[in-house]
């Protein structure tokens, strides 16, 4: 019997779906969520040095999970993008939601053209004056964009932490509050994250210029700790 | 506005200079035949003290003969813990203090690191370096860098020529065409640990000195509130001296001056 020369595209695309999918459900599950005093970022993340969570302006921020090489790359493209449009027009017209398409068209064209689509997926996060102006946009392997709304959950098993983010969620949460829920949906009931293997950040509503900040351990271990 | 990717041996790296140029091409030659007035002059001052550096700049900008300006800033944040004080074409100058700005924070955040002070310093004089073409025709920057640097604990000032050198300065430089009557006015009156008020006080006085002799200096503008601005940069950061502050200063120094009797 000889080889088949024809492949239908449905095929092709649910193979590649498959096979980005399954590249970062493998990996750990990052939680995105708007509290009283900007939106929180935090990742199930070991390694102190290789950032899963990145500034990209004043108040956008970038996420991603999957393939670490890959969605680094994107944050590179990411900044450049941004400083780009920041020096050629000014600061003020960089915003979340024409870089989430660029992404979006990068990863679709990706997608469809390349031999084997990225495995990742991504989150562009802008901070505004209030809960309600706060912009979550999730950019998943094959370029579909997603404008979420107060809360968010990429990678591992995401559906389930989304399920106990949702449950731990209640209005006026402030940083402690945050990140309580959200290492309890990412640990779950059997295990306890320590300090040490997450990654926090957060887009403060703040007067300063750049709200990107990173959580630290010394900061971070109280925060975890009040219950 | 799409990604902008590149293949790998056309990555300009954490550079923004290099990725503009890679975007928008290698900008033309402006020629200056001598029939445009180009914004010039100045007079900027950078002077260590205990806590760090000092810096400060007249407030005018002249073209020709005639004043374009008596309101524009030569001081800048380069960085959080950095300032750049410009002297030259206006135009030219402030774009560069711009991109300069934008490079800094740019390498930040693609490398995860900030750069070295001596890097940032490096950094500038390459940009001082690519603009040699536009200085020969008459647009010539000239900037004095000064920081905080975090790892050595002390205020730290660079001085620059023409082609991009870079060449550090002990306790305090002055450039701009006032540059050497203030430059004058600080050695005088320099020593080791001032404090806050008496840097202040200095930096204020090469300025007035400078403003006496030279004409595209501009003095403190008291009927109009305008005075030359006022940096600090210490381990807290770049800070601005306060226009009251810097009045305040002003005044104890026109004061001294018409009490001790000026010479004419």
């Amino acid at each position: 019997m000889s080889m088949p020369f024809y492949v239908a595209p449905e095929q092709v695309m649910k193979d590649r779906a498959d096979y980005a999918r399954k590249g970062i459900a493998r990996g750990r599950s990052l939680v995105a969520l708007s509290y009283d005093q900007g939106i929180l970022i935090c990742a199930e993340n070991p390694s102190r040095t290789l950032h899963k969570v990145s500034e990209i302006y004043d108040r956008i921020a970038f996420a991603g999970v999957g393939k670490f090489s890959e969605f680094d790359s994107l944050r590179t493209q990411g900044v450049r993008h941004a400083d780009l449009k920041g020096y050629t027009y000014s600061r003020e017209d960089v915003d979340a939601r024409s870089l989430a398409n660029a992404y979006a068209q990068a990863l679709g064209q990706v997608f469809t053209h390349e031999m084997k689509p990225m495995e990742v997926e991504i989150l562009v996060a802008e901070v505004g004056v209030d809960k309600a102006s706060d912009q979550l946009f999730r950019i998943s392997y094959e370029g579909t964009i997603v404008d979420e709304d107060g809360s968010t959950v990429l990678g591992g098993d995401a559906d389930t932490v989304g399920e106990r983010l949702k449950a731990n969620l209640t209005d006026d949460l402030d940083l402690g509050g945050a990140l309580q829920a959200a290492v309890g949906a990412l640990a779950g009931a059997e295990r306890v994250l320590e300090a040490a293997n997450l990654e926090v950040a957060v887009l403060a509503r703040t007067t300063a210029r750049r709200a990107f900040r990173r959580v630290l351990e010394p900061e971070l271990t109280p925060l975890l700790a009040t219950s | 506005m799409t990604l902008p990717i590149f293949s790998p041996g056309q990555d300009p790296g954490p550079s923004f200079s290099e990725l503009l140029r890679r975007q928008n091409g290698d900008r033309p030659l402006l020629r200056n035949t001598g029939a445009v007035e180009i914004t010039h002059g100045t007079t900027i001052v950078a002077l260590r003290y205990q806590e760090g550096v000092i810096m400060a700049g007249d407030r005018r900008a002249t073209e020709g003969y005639s004043i374009a300006s008596r309101a524009i800033d030569k001081v800048f944040p380069a960085d959080g813990h950095s300032g750049v004080a410009i002297a030259g074409a206006a135009g030219p100058a402030v774009e560069m203090v711009r991109l300069f700005q934008t490079e800094l924070e740019h390498y930040e955040k693609v490398e995860g690191v900030a750069l070295s002070l001596e890097g940032k310093a490096n950094q500038l004089g390459g940009m001082i370096r690519r603009n040699l073409p536009m200085a020969m025709e008459g647009l010539a920057v000239v900037p004095i860098y000064a920081g905080y640097d975090l790892r050595r604990r002390i205020g730290r000032i660079f001085k620059y020529d023409l082609t991009g050198g870079r060449y550090e300065e002990g306790d305090f430089h002055a450039t701009g065409s006032g540059g050497r009557d203030a430059r004058t006015t600080i050695k005088l009156g320099y020593r080791e640990g001032l404090d806050r008020a008496e840097a202040i006080q200095l930096a204020v006085e090469g300025l007035y000195q400078a403003a006496d002799e030279d004409s595209a200096t501009g003095g403190p503008d008291v009927v109009r509130g305008i005075y030359p601005t006022v940096a600090t940069i210490t381990v807290a950061g770049f800070e601005r001296v306060e226009d009251t502050e810097v009045a305040q200063r002003f005044g104890e120094l026109l004061q001294r001056k018409t009490s001790e009797g000026h010479p004419r």
